[in-house]
């Protein structure tokens, strides 16, 4: 086990390294500089301001000075809000970003498990095609549609729920969690009813209802700890689609979280708030996905056994 | 050559009529009546985009600032938008696109996850480890990001829309297609190949991607829905189709900023992206049911 996680790790380096590397050269890139759109300054303070970042330095430099920067935990200060730094900046928006994409992990999770296993109890009868099919609508109903029609509905018709904001009342937090978590319950809904098809037919299963347990222990402490597999292996990738949803879920309902600030820092050519949203990010991303493939591996011992002495 | 290929043929004629796989298949999909539904929406949505500019009586850009924002009646079935303009005209515009950008992207992550994956199976050892283990990385890499980054660092344009879809589109399909070849590799049909003198590229092409086209048709359709859902993504979040053209995604931006007082300008166009996906869903389900019956239903 410790061959693998050891491994996996070594072998998530390189890409957050990559991932910076490519934001940082691309944004460089691009055509227009951060302070295009101000009025003419002279060109005495246009050097100034190339100078306090760093800008007129060779390309080569400013690269190897962000990364020194980095690795001491800097990421620099912002173009567009002068006088912060985008530590500040982040640290403000990541609790609201994380607690959201919590919520809507539990929505997803908590609905996608249940349905699937519901459904899988009974296949092919009405217990399998309701939750199935709304697990379809599910995934045909991207989140910057789903979340205007339940504010529409609920918000606005209805109004029994606030239709934006964060922070100043729980209710406000009831449509942005559904609204990104219900796409990917409904993946989870459909991975886990075909994992828990494919375990219920197993022998093992019908040796534990012959040895006369009763079928809720057979299902819950049996069945579920195989059949979710496929589930906990979707969760890495999950997240990481729960935090591009967050993009269009923060600006839906006017979070001011980090998915905005990205969007924002993307159309405002803010080079270095760009660069360290991008890196936490990835670096998230890469993250959940290791601890998705440790807890998939710790699940099923066969995963393991490929890197141990020679491996695969 | 050819008179041994005659005479193969002629012997085929006389056994009983075999089923090809591609019959088998269709005999299974037609007795699917949701995959058979979402065909005939699919082609009843596509032949309507279509033939758009010959059948609609008004224009896409066609202005009527007097008649402002209209509930869906007699003379425009689906009302119009604030600016007096047919939404059922915008809607069938917008799916022109949207469908277009699906199917090219698509296509785009089909040619390279295809012609990637045969040669990393076809050629197995080292080759494969390296081309894999990049597309490992490639699979790490947070690329909704990196799409989002594109679009802001190069403009808004349509071409690189395409590429930029393509081009995180195509990582499983090369996945797939390598480990079906992976497996043709080692029938004896391929070792006769070689025998014969064809050169790898030609064995390729020629015997191996035909042999597994039925996976790669049941991921395309399947992939075509999520490429849309990306345009569409992009497009509310103001970085993909710009206007004056329009798409499903752009139509379904305008409709939020409107939406308390002309609710049909969100929920109209916001149907047919979802009652397209939905048709092309099922048909995928379908495909995958008929033509890879092993295959886990997920």
């Amino acid at each position: 086990m410790w061959r693998f996680i050891a491994i996996r790790t070594l072998q998530a380096i390189p890409v957050i390294f990559v991932v910076i590397t490519v934001t940082f050269f691309l944004v460089r890139a691009a055509p227009g500089g951060p302070f295009d759109d101000e009025k003419a300054v002279s060109a005495q303070v246009q050097a100034a301001l190339e100078a306090q970042y760093r800008l007129d330095l060779p390309m080569h430099e400013q690269y190897f000075a962000y990364l020194g920067d980095l690795f001491r935990g800097d990421m620099g200060p912002s173009f567009n809000y002068p006088g912060r730094s985008v530590n500040e900046l982040i640290f403000q928006g990541l609790p609201i970003t994380a607690e959201l994409g919590f919520y809507a992990m539990l929505v997803a999770v908590g609905i996608g498990v249940l349905a699937g296993v519901i459904a899988s109890l009974r296949p092919n009868t009405a217990q399998d095609y309701v939750p199935m099919s709304l697990a379809m609508v599910g995934i045909c109903m991207p989140s910057f549609l789903l979340g205007p029609l339940l504010v529409l509905v609920f918000g606005i018709w209805l109004d029994v729920v606030p239709v934006s904001g964060w922070g100043s009342t729980p209710g406000e937090k009831v449509l942005p969690s559904i609204t990104l978590g219900a796409m990917y319950a409904a993946y989870i809904a459909r991975l886990s009813r075909s994992g828990m098809l494919e375990v219920l037919s197993q022998d093992y299963l019908r040796t534990a209802r012959a040895k006369g347990l009763p079928e809720r222990v057979v299902i819950i402490k049996h069945a579920l700890r195989a059949g979710l597999l496929p589930v906990i292996s979707y969760l890495g990738p999950a997240f990481a689609g729960l935090l591009s949803g967050s993009f269009v879920v923060e600006t839906v309902f006017q979070i001011p979280g980090l998915g905005r600030f990205y969007v924002q820092a993307a159309f405002n050519r803010d080079y270095t708030m760009i660069l360290g949203t991008t890196t936490l990010l990835a670096t998230l991303i890469v993250v959940f996905n290791l601890l998705s493939d440790f807890l998939a591996a710790w699940l099923n011992p066969r995963l393991r056994y490929q890197f141990q002495k020679g491996g695969k | 050559m050819s008179s041994e290929t005659a005479t193969i043929s002629s012997t085929t004629e006389a056994m009983p009529k075999g089923v090809s796989l591609w019959q088998d298949a269709w005999v299974r999909l037609r007795k699917n009546k949701l995959a058979m539904l979402g065909l005939i929406v699919l082609l009843f949505v596509m032949i309507v985009c279509i033939l758009a500019p010959w059948i609609l009586p008004y224009g896409y850009e066609e202005q009527n600032l007097r008649l402002g924002a209209v509930a869906p009646n007699a003379s425009h079935w689906l009302g119009t938008d604030t600016f007096g303009r047919d939404m059922l005209t915008r809607i069938i515009y917008g799916g022109r696109v949207s469908l277009t950008v699906g199917f090219i992207a698509t296509a785009v992550a089909l040619l390279v996850g295809v012609t990637y994956g045969a040669i990393a199976g076809y050629f197995g050892g080292r080759v494969d480890a390296i081309m894999m283990r990049l597309v490992d990385i490639f699979y790490a890499l947070p690329f909704m990001i990196f799409i989002i980054l594109l679009m802001v660092v190069f403009g808004r344009n349509l071409f690189l829309l395409f590429l930029a879809i393509g081009a995180v589109e195509w990582l499983t399909m090369a996945r797939i297609v390598r480990g079906q070849v992976q497996n043709l590799r080692q029938q004896e049909y391929i070792e006769a190949a070689i025998s014969l003198g064809l050169g790898p590229l030609a064995i390729i092409f020629r015997h191996v991607i035909p042999n597994v086209l039925g996976p790669v048709v049941v991921y395309t359709t399947l992939t075509i829905p999520q490429v849309m859902l990306l345009e569409a993504f992009l497009s509310f979040l103001g970085l993909g189709i710009q206007p004056p053209m329009s798409s499903w995604g752009l139509l379904i931006s305008y409709g939020v900023e409107s939406m308390e007082e002309y609710p049909w300008l969100l929920i109209l166009p916001g149907l047919a992206l979802s009652i397209t996906l939905f048709a092309l869903n099922f048909l995928g389900d379908g495909l995958r049911d008929a033509l890879d019956p092993k295959a886990s239903k997920d």
